[in-house]
């Protein structure tokens, strides 16, 4: 029997090693997504279908040399890549991505499928959120580069703009939950309206749901919201000075923004690892092994999610710099403010 | 023991973190020093069992307000403070110390005096189990009890904000 210590410690482990091996996969993803948009085969040489292709591109950016540009500010060049990468991973660890599982026995107590059980869980992912444009910024300043500077100017307008609109998407879902822990709110979108609508909060909260996809890609600084590397103007923006693995971090971090972008809102809209009929049929066969497949029902609205947002990246054009102004400030963060009045009026009078 | 040590911790990375804020020739790595200093006190918030305040602390001090001073810094382009001003800045540097020791003073008068934390705003939450029940108890004391408070504090800073909109845009 294992103790309940060792479980969580593996818990942590998976989650750790799924983060770096889903990056992996959104390259590879995004590379064959891109080809399928554009009408090409994208990657298909290194291993089957060019399924090994991230691999070496990973051997190749850690065999280049890491270049510092003269002047730039040597420690504060070393760590922000560090902070990216840091928060990136940080934010996924209060996201639960399954129900309590003993593994058929193997464990003597059920171990819940979540780092950290965090009962602010909402706002630790916001906090964090918030935090992660320090390593943009710095990357920008401490590069000594006009680009570079430029780069994190906008990352920093950008992000203090839509995080507004982000977190007014989150208090609402907040208000009708009334519970700031993840796994609360997705263990409340259990069952279903009418005998077959799941409980899904994207039901009670379309507005909501389309605010949180659209700022969810300006804090990732994603197209159609990349400007902090938009690189017909900047080069590369804010990591146009690094080279080798502090790059790659660069990448690494993007990619674990995405999925966590993607996994809350999984859990917060679209039931996290609930799933409708499914489970049920399976628990009739084996409670056990119902519990177990809800990471793989997590997995698949991920996966959705993650699709769908390269999707949008090869499709659409980006934005002009003052329309994603315009539209953060006047369109998106009144619409959210709206969202969450109306939200909070419905709860009182339904409550 | 183990919330004694963390408080130590906390505690002592705050304090060096705040007074490498002060030495500091470069003003970037003073902004930087800053948010570390805010980040251990979240910490020392989640050592009081006050995990709301803690995440609060850190979305808006550590995450919106610095990231306003690390655009101004970036702005100004200024990589090193001017030496020449420190000289000039001897007599506010000394009305900073008189501050400064006469809020330890007060500090250590109204902790000796009342301590204990009881009956504090965070506290009170605290006692019905950390977490939501301390957020909506929070809300709850902070729009009755202490709605005058509140909203003379709003109204400062929209004052506050109409003050810098005019004197940015004075062309207007």
């Amino acid at each position: 029997m294992i103790p309940l210590l060792v479980a969580q410690f593996g818990v942590l482990l998976l989650v750790f090693v799924a983060l770096l091996t889903s990056a992996a996969v959104m390259v590879y993803a995004e590379r064959k997504v891109a080809g399928a948009v554009q009408q090409r085969f994208g990657p298909y040489l290194v291993g089957p279908k060019g399924a090994l292709q991230p691999i070496a591109d990973v051997m190749k950016l850690l065999m280049k040399e890491t270049l510092r540009p003269a002047g730039a500010d040597k420690w504060l060049f070393i760590l922000a890549p560090l902070i990216s990468v840091t928060a990136a991973f940080t934010a996924f660890a209060v996201v639960p991505f399954g129900s309590r599982t003993t593994l058929f026995g193997l464990l003597d107590e059920p171990v819940t499928l979540q780092v950290a059980d965090v009962n602010v869980a909402v706002l630790v992912v916001f906090a964090i959120a918030s935090l992660s444009v320090y390593g943009i910024v710095l990357a920008g300043w401490s590069s000594n580069s006009k680009y570079s500077l430029l780069g994190a100017l906008r990352s920093a307008s950008q992000m203090i703009s839509y995080e507004l609109s982000y977190g007014l998407s989150l208090a609402a879902v907040i208000v009708l939950a009334g519970s700031l822990s993840l796994r609360e709110i997705v263990e409340m979108q259990g069952g279903y309206w009418f005998g077959f609508i799941p409980k899904w909060f994207v039901f009670l909260q379309p507005l909501g749901f389309v605010i949180y996809m659209i700022a969810g890609v300006a804090e990732t600084n994603r197209a159609p919201f990349d400007f902090p590397e938009a690189e017909q103007e900047l080069v590369a923006g804010y990591h146009t000075e690094y080279s080798s693995m502090s790059f790659a971090m660069f990448f690494l971090a993007e990619y674990i923004n995405i999925v966590t972008v993607a996994a809350v809102a999984a859990s917060l809209f679209l039931g996290g690892w609930q799933m409708p009929f499914v489970p049920e049929l399976v628990a009739r066969w084996s409670p056990e092994a119902a519990g177990l497949l809800t990471p793989v029902w997590f997995l698949i609205k991920v996966g959705a999610i993650c699709f769908f947002y390269i999707w949008m990246r090869w499709t659409l054009p980006r934005l002009r710099y003052d329309q994603l102004m315009t539209f953060g400030w006047k369109v998106l963060l009144p619409l959210s403010a709206l969202n969450l009045l109306v939200t909070a009026a419905a709860v009182i009078y339904f409550a | 023991m183990t919330e004694l040590l963390t408080f130590y911790l906390f505690a002592a990375v705050a304090i060096v973190a705040s007074a490498l804020v002060v030495i500091r020739p470069k003003p970037m790595h003073s902004v930087l020093l800053l948010i570390v200093s805010f980040a251990a006190l979240a910490g020392l918030y989640i050592g009081l069992d006050a995990p709301f305040a803690a995440v609060i602390q850190l979305v808006i001090y550590a995450g919106a307000i610095m990231v306003l001073f690390v655009f101004v810094v970036m702005l100004l382009n200024a990589h090193r403070e001017d030496e020449k001003l420190g000289a000039s800045l001897k007599g506010p540097l000394r009305a900073g110390v008189l501050l400064g020791a006469v809020l330890v003073a007060e500090l250590v008068w109204a902790l000796t005096r009342f301590g204990g934390g009881r009956g504090s705003l965070f506290a009170r939450g605290a006692g019905e189990g950390p977490g939501e029940a301390s957020v909506a108890e929070l809300g709850r004391v902070l729009f009755t009890d202490y709605a005058l408070a509140f909203e003379a504090t709003s109204i400062l800073i929209i004052v506050a904000m109409v003050g810098a909109v005019v004197l940015a845009k004075r062309e207007l």
